[in-house]
């Protein structure tokens, strides 16, 4: 069923100067689904997503989301369609609360955004939404800290709060648990599961033991290329997979 | 408003209610200017994170409109310095508008080139009168009533206008608009992934800023009774970020201080000619490695509360 289908690539390729960095890649993401996007450092991940909320222009291809040709969009009319990414490293507001960085996510639907002759107040209503989708991630506390001040995996659990403030059909999450302690990391995969409900989700991550307990369907790149895709297990067997992992040491 | 900054307001206009009293009024009046004007610049570089190194043009040509429409046109004081708010609104659409999709070090050399073409027009155009300026400004009658001929009538007039921006421009830092220029300064991309286009967010801005910089300038040219080519040259421009840097950038009071200390100390120094450029700049360095936030931006890290 072709409407299954949330998003799809067809002919994906990114060129820089000369050097391939995704190549033909065609990516077909079930609604509803997690969506795991691994791969070697350097596979080319992260440009996938940048060409995906188009953060970069493709060379070649095109992109598909929810029945609609996105090629030519811009980023944050991608964002507006329900398509919002994360970053591979963390993308907060550092001079902003806590508290204001989620509230900046909710602010902008109702369209008082332009309004600079008005107060500050009005942005109160989305005070009580803001502080629950914080405490949602474990930030309760933390509100009145600014956010450049919180410690690195607070920061990405901020990040994820401030992503789901905008409650996206599709969220992309490029190495939601890199660099965080076994804690924090449980803390994301628990949160990740509470929040697949509704949504589709497309996930880069490095850490295997998070792709295989979330991941629906795994796609593997390798050098741009999509290697191989199907289920945990199927991956895990795949004998191309573990080629391609053994001699760069990084899993 | 934060309780800091209500205390810093209250000093601010009880100094400026005490200060002719104890200074010339057209110092004072040369001070409020030169704050509304950085206060203005500091609205991007403090604010969205832009800067700008033409803010001369939007000040220059709003003075020079300003002082053509009271002496030409007969305008009443207050109509002619809205002429220069408009002109610093119009002049900030188009270049704003050719600007703003340049990032860091490109959006300050475009808007440098920008300004130099006005400068080198304003060399040209007649209207301006070349190296004389337009001299002998009336500074006629407030809504065609109140005679702004006296220093100290006109000062309180300065005065107003001054307050009334400043609220302006603190209204627009703390507004929901206000949000996003600081997330944008702050994280851009992220913003933008957010869903802002953050482009139009920043033209606004800029055009706010260039707005209320004409609306400087523009008083300027009434009170001085004179429009001239410094007003609109280069080394205006680099007196933005300089009282802003003094006086520290992203804090609302900051830039009225900082102008504040430059303007006296080019009084101060005036004696000295030549020299002063130099002097000024030693002071500026020692002032930048004694203050790296600025003056208000050191005291707001002592007191942790914003100013
Ligand atoms: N803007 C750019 N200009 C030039 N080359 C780039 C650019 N962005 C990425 N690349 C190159 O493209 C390749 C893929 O990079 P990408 O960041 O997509 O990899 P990744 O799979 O996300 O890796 P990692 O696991 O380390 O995050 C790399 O060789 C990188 O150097
Ligand atoms: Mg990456």
């Amino acid at each position: 069923m072709g409407n299954d289908v949330v998003l799809e690539t067809e002919g994906l390729t990114k060129e820089f100067l000369g050097f391939v960095a995704v190549k033909d890649v065609a990516l077909r993401v079930r609604r509803g689904t997690i969506h795991a996007l691994i791969g070697p450092n350097g596979a080319g991940k992260t440009t996938v997503f940048n060409l995906l909320t188009k953060f970069l222009e493709p060379t070649a291809g095109a992109i598909r989301f929810d029945g609609r040709d996105i090629t030519g969009l811009k980023p944050a009319d991608v964002a507006r369609l329900g398509m919002v990414r994360s970053f591979q490293i963390s993308a907060v507001f550092p001079h902003l609360t806590a508290l204001e960085n989620v509230r900046l996510a909710l602010q902008r639907e109702r369209g008082s955004s332009y309004d600079f002759w008005r107060p500050e107040r009005l942005l109160g209503r989305y005070e009580d939404r803001a502080r629950a989708l914080l405490a949602d991630v474990g930030l309760d506390g933390y509100e009145e800290v600014l956010a450049g001040l919180l410690p690195y995996g607070r920061k990405r659990a901020l990040e994820i709060a401030t992503t789901l403030a905008l409650d996206p059909p599709m969220m992309l999450l490029d190495e939601p648990t890199a660099g965080m302690a076994h804690e924090d990391v449980d803390r994301v995969v628990a949160l990740v599961r509470r929040v697949r409900e509704g949504r589709t989700i497309l996930l880069v991550e490095h850490n295997l033991k998070v792709v295989a307990g979330l991941s629906d369907t795994i796609t593997v790149l390798t050098r741009g290329q999509v290697l191989a895709e199907g289920d945990y297990a199927a991956i895990s067997a795949n004998p191309d997979v573990k080629a391609a992992y053994i001699g760069s040491d990084d899993a | 408003m934060p309780q800091s900054q209500r205390i810093a307001l209250v000093v601010m206009v009880a100094l400026i209610a005490i200060g002719p009293f104890l200074f010339f009024p057209v110092f004072l009046m040369k001070v409020l200017c030169f704050a509304l004007y950085a206060s203005a610049f500091n609205l991007l570089l403090g604010y969205v994170g832009l800067l700008s190194f033409g803010h001369a043009a939007y000040f220059g040509m709003g003075s020079y409109l300003s002082a053509h429409a009271a002496k030409v046109w007969g305008f009443t004081p207050e109509l002619a310095i809205a002429t220069g708010g408009l002109t610093g609104m119009a002049l900030g659409a188009v270049f704003g508008f050719l600007a703003i999709r340049r990032q860091g070090i490109y959006f300050a050399m475009i808007t440098l080139a920008l300004a130099q073409m006005v400068y080198f027009f304003c060399v040209q155009a007649p209207f301006t009168g070349g190296e004389d300026g337009i001299q002998a400004v009336p500074r006629g009658h407030l809504f065609g009533v109140l005679d702004l001929r006296s220093d100290f009538t006109l000062y309180w007039v300065v005065a107003a206008i001054f307050l009334a921006c400043f609220l302006f421009l603190y209204r627009i830092v703390h507004s929901p608009f206000g949000q996003v220029l600081k997330a944008i300064r702050d994280n851009e991309p992220r913003a933008t992934s957010l869903g802002y286009r953050t482009d139009s967010y920043k033209l606004i801005a800029f055009v706010l800023s260039t707005t209320i910089s004409g609306i400087a300038g523009g008083t300027k040219a009434i009170v001085f009774q004179i429009a001239t080519l410094t007003d609109v040259n280069w080394p205006m421009s680099g007196e933005a970020v300089l009282m802003t840097l003094v006086g520290g950038i992203g804090t609302m009071f900051g830039p009225a201080l900082g102008a504040t200390v430059i303007v006296t100390m080019q009084n101060e120094l005036a004696e000295f000619g030549a020299w002063v450029m130099v002097i000024q700049g030693a002071i500026f360095v020692a002032c930048v490695l004694a203050f790296r936030r600025g003056m208000i931006g050191e005291l707001q890290a002592k007191l942790r509360k914003p100013l």
